[in-house]
């Protein structure tokens, strides 16, 4: 079947298959490797992205759900060479080890903010369940989190 | 992992959706948001031949004040209902316990229909369904009909729903002046609750649904027979397992739960003010 995306403001089309995972066609057809698999379960929030401005898990949608929506990436966050404040602010507070689950902690990250400009530690905590780094790095992440929404206030 | 293949058919309004029903009868699996589906797709324990894709039906998706009771969209999503105004001032219970569906991602996808149909007696919303005694609106070849919550669940992820019928809306009672609680345990965040319990306490009665302490959510009859004679919270909730079948996985064998469905009704009562 023919799908057309927009990702990080470009339009792509190509026929696949129904049973295409986002998260594949994004990495896989369009050749965006930001966007990780870790669990490949719903679990992990290594895979999410931006549908329509939204966090969601893309391995646990289908391609074709995604159809004429409007997603974004990480590699569309930043403006050219100038990093995405949370992307900045990811980067000063060290918020990240092995960096595999930064993508889309990242992103996770930038949906939390946007619905909550202003959250708490315990909301930036509850805010990025759906999101896990395996070297357990949370506190700076928390940090670097709660270091860019003030940034941006 | 991969789904098996199948067809993909995207229904522009309910008449679509349920034609497509009609013509590949059992073959066939309504696709909402996939939070439930998709996974099980991806694990192969599901494997459509067709799917109907309905997450486009817009006019599926609204919270309105109905008078005596709300009238939610069945492809209302979570964060619609967490974040809905209209939800929180009048049953509250459901805004608290949808909060705790999945995480955000989840419930930025994940629908109120979706979840319900699926009948999971793990998920936290049917357990809400049943202590607000709800009705779900059902749309057939026949026409509409009214099931009461009590009726919906008949077996392990199945419902009363028919091979060619469309959950259409979901009815909650307005409970403005119902107190109510909420509890949810388990060992990681963003997990399935090991048991969860939904309790909702107003002038003239109180309702108690159970999360993953049967093969089907169920209503704690005893607790709510207590309380209807007086009881305590204490004493009510000595009796949430009574006439539960408790599940037994590699997070709790079916003693635990039953302690666990006591002790979280207990709170749950005394977080309603009982």
């Amino acid at each position: 079947m023919e799908v057309t995306v927009t990702i990080n403001g470009d339009s792509h089309s190509h026929d696949v298959e129904p049973r295409t995972l986002l998260v594949h066609y994004i990495r896989d057809v369009v050749g965006l490797t930001g966007t990780n698999i870790g669990c490949d379960t719903s679990s992990c929030g290594a895979c999410t992205i931006h549908v329509n401005g939204e966090s969601v898990k893309s391995c646990t949608m289908l391609a074709a759900q995604a159809d004429g929506q409007d997603l974004l990436t990480i590699e569309g966050l930043a403006d050219g060479d100038v990093l995405h404040p949370m992307q900045e602010s990811f980067r000063q507070c060290h918020a990240l080890q092995c960096g595999y689950c930064t993508p889309g902690m990242v992103m996770a990250a930038v949906s939390l903010l946007d619905e909550n400009p202003s959250p708490t530690e315990r909301e930036v905590r509850i805010g990025l369940e759906g999101n896990l780094c395996r070297c357990t790095g949370y506190h700076n992440i928390v940090k670097a989190v709660l270091h860019c929404a003030e940034a941006q206030s | 992992m991969i789904p098996a293949a199948f067809d993909y058919v995207r229904a522009g309004s309910a008449e679509e959706a349920l034609a497509a029903l009609a013509e590949h009868g059992d073959e066939a699996k309504l696709l909402a948001g996939g939070h439930s589906l998709l996974p099980l797709m991806k694990l192969r324990l599901a494997t459509p031949a067709v799917l109907v894709d309905i997450g486009r039906l817009s006019d599926l998706s609204y919270i309105n004040d109905a008078g005596d009771h709300l009238a939610i969209g069945a492809l209302t999503r979570h964060r619609d209902v967490e974040t809905s105004e209209l939800v929180r001032s009048q049953a509250g219970l459901l805004a608290e316990a949808t909060s705790h569906v999945g995480d955000p991602q989840v419930r930025h996808r994940g629908t109120i229909g979706g979840s319900v149909a699926h009948g999971d007696p793990a998920s936290d919303l049917p357990s809400v369904l049943l202590a607000m005694r709800a009705t779900l609106v059902v749309q057939g070849p026949g026409g509409q009909r009214e099931i009461a919550v009590d009726d919906f669940f008949t077996g392990f992820l199945e419902t009363a729903l028919g091979d060619d019928e469309l959950l259409t809306e979901i009815r909650v009672p307005k409970m403005p002046d119902a107190t109510w609680g909420f509890q949810k345990f388990n060992r990681r965040a963003q997990d399935w609750a090991i048991v969860g319990v939904s309790a909702v306490v107003g002038h003239a009665s109180a309702g108690v649904g159970l999360v993953n302490m049967d093969s089907i959510p169920v209503r704690a009859t005893g607790v709510e027979a207590a309380l209807a004679g007086g009881a305590s919270a204490a004493d009510a909730a000595a009796a949430a397992a009574e006439g539960t079948n408790p599940p037994s996985d590699l997070n709790a064998g079916p003693e635990y739960r039953e302690h666990l469905a006591r002790v979280l009704t207990r709170r749950a009562l005394e977080a309603a003010g009982r």
